[in-house]
């Protein structure tokens, strides 16, 4: 037997903690979808495809832009201390995770609004002439256009990471103390950026593209979630706890149901069949797959605080 | 320069919450939180049983995570014997710190920023102890430098056997418990 009993009952700490509400999942599902969507449209840039006016790379920017400022505001939601935010901003901490995701939040926003004024839709350059006549000068240069598709790739990349080693660094909590979570939170995002794309793609060569590209993603977000639980039952006794709790403790339905079932396998079969033709594509696997991601970031974010190291059993 | 700890007698401790009590005064803790608390940890089996009582706090780690999460630098080790402390207006509340604490000592006051126990810095800085130990009725606290191999806590420790919270955590906290 061990019986543990503590006077202290301070508030968002005890029983267990829960000091991040639906703010924090929010806003790790945003920064995964938008970094998705970054490296997708700096894929697209890099292979030129953004001399088609039609090409999805020319809405995507503002689009994610639009997008991140709301996880932002989720994360604005979230402080506690709102009126010191600014702080943020006046030391880069090198061993803080947080320090390093609020200056790569702040560079992204340039490299997307560059890989907008590479192909300005044609609604905007309708109202505002002189955003076309930026495109037209980036446009003679071509090394510097395939330059800022890569830097989107690049932080779009770092901006995926990040989302998950934020969490992945604190060593306190046994469910986030993964040298997979990561690759986890990035592939995901990954996945739900194809899907989302697929969805506002206009040319189908463009859905068919992401549609297969989204199925890869599905496929290796099952193995590297194969790889976490691995990771996670091999180590220490509070590790392989923390990973029953979803694999067959109270974290266990929602996370084989919704984030395995329903947002990565019946979406990736539904998906190989409208990739090889059987059914039509339509946007309910995209919807299941985009649904599936956040989902996940809210069972991380709860499972994980639920984790600890005092009197490990739970 | 020294570095401070604390070693509590868990022989001597009978979890009366003086040093709760005291805290809450010294520091003006708000209601319905704690800076430090009594923990009783039950072992074994019946009627082999063996009772712990602590008195537990942050325990000012060597290697604090907390200090290295914070994106602001309002967590940070103080000069004055490798105190961990948090400057107040500096703390955007952001609560990467509680999360990081294997000890769950840290909370989020009222006011919006994260708060802990400072070991009293500022009697410290006075000269004097923190003031859960100057109130300890069974004298079952002390504090000192850990580094001075003459200070009571240092003699203590060599005397006695003892044991820190969850060290296999890595945080290599500087309270320790006789036992």
């Amino acid at each position: 037997m061990n019986e543990y009993t503590t006077t202290r009952h301070n508030e968002m700490i005890d029983p267990s903690l829960h000091i991040w509400g639906w703010e924090i999942p929010v806003y790790l599902f945003i920064g995964g979808l938008v970094a998705g969507m970054m490296i997708i449209t700096g894929y697209f840039i890099f292979k030129g495809k953004y001399k088609d006016k039609a090409c999805v790379c020319g809405v995507l920017p503002l689009l994610g832009m639009i997008i991140l400022s709301a996880g932002m505001f989720a994360l604005f939601l979230d402080l506690e201390h709102k009126l010191y935010t600014w702080r943020l901003y006046t030391s880069f901490k090198i061993a803080s995770p947080m320090s390093w995701g609020a200056w790569i939040l702040i560079v992204v926003y340039p490299a997307m609004a560059a890989s907008f004024f590479v192909n300005v839709p044609e609604y905007f350059s309708k109202i505002f002439p002189w955003m076309d006549k930026i495109s037209e000068k980036l446009q003679q240069h071509r090394y510097l256009i395939k330059n800022i598709g890569v830097i989107n790739m690049l932080l779009g990349g770092l901006l995926g990471i990040y989302t998950g080693v934020l969490l992945s660094a604190l060593g306190a909590r046994p469910l986030w103390n993964s040298s997979m979570l990561w690759l986890l939170f990035l592939v995901s995002g990954l996945s739900s950026a194809a899907a989302f794309v697929h969805m506002v793609a206009g040319r189908v060569d463009e859905r068919e593209l992401l549609a297969k590209a989204d199925n890869g993603f599905l496929i290796i977000e099952i193995f590297v979630i194969g790889l976490f639980v691995i990771g996670m039952i091999t180590s220490t006794k509070v590790h392989i706890q923390s990973a029953m709790l979803l694999l067959s403790g109270i974290y266990a339905p929602v996370f084989w149901v919704f984030v395995v079932g329903l947002g990565i396998v019946i979406p990736l079969i539904i998906q190989l069949l409208a990739v090889n033709h059987k059914i039509k594509h339509t946007p309910i696997a995209p919807i299941m797959v985009i649904i599936g991601g956040l989902i996940l970031r809210f069972v991380i974010v709860d499972a994980g605080q639920y984790s600890h190291w005092i009197d490990a059993a739970f | 320069m020294a570095r401070f700890g604390m070693v509590i007698d868990t022989k001597k401790c009978v979890g009366c919450m003086d040093c709760v009590v005291v805290c809450k005064t010294e520091n003006n803790v708000p209601e319905g939180f704690n800076r430090d608390w009594i923990v009783q940890d039950v072992r074994g089996k019946n009627p082999h049983l063996q009772m712990e009582i602590r008195s537990e706090r942050c325990n000012h780690c060597d290697n604090p995570p907390c200090v290295y999460c914070c994106p602001t630098g309002a967590s940070h080790v103080h000069d004055l014997g490798g105190v961990v402390i948090v400057t107040h207006d500096m703390c955007i509340g952001c609560k990467a710190c509680i999360a990081a604490c294997p000890y769950d000592a840290r909370f989020i006051h009222p006011e919006g920023y994260a708060d802990k126990c400072t070991f009293c810095i500022h009697r410290v800085e006075k000269g004097m102890g923190p003031a859960c130990v100057s109130v300890c009725p069974t004298h079952c606290m002390f504090w000192g430098a850990l580094d001075d191999p003459n200070s009571e806590v240092s003699k203590l420790l060599d005397s006695r056997k003892h044991h820190a919270l969850i060290p296999e955590a890595g945080t290599k906290p500087q309270i320790f418990y006789l036992v």
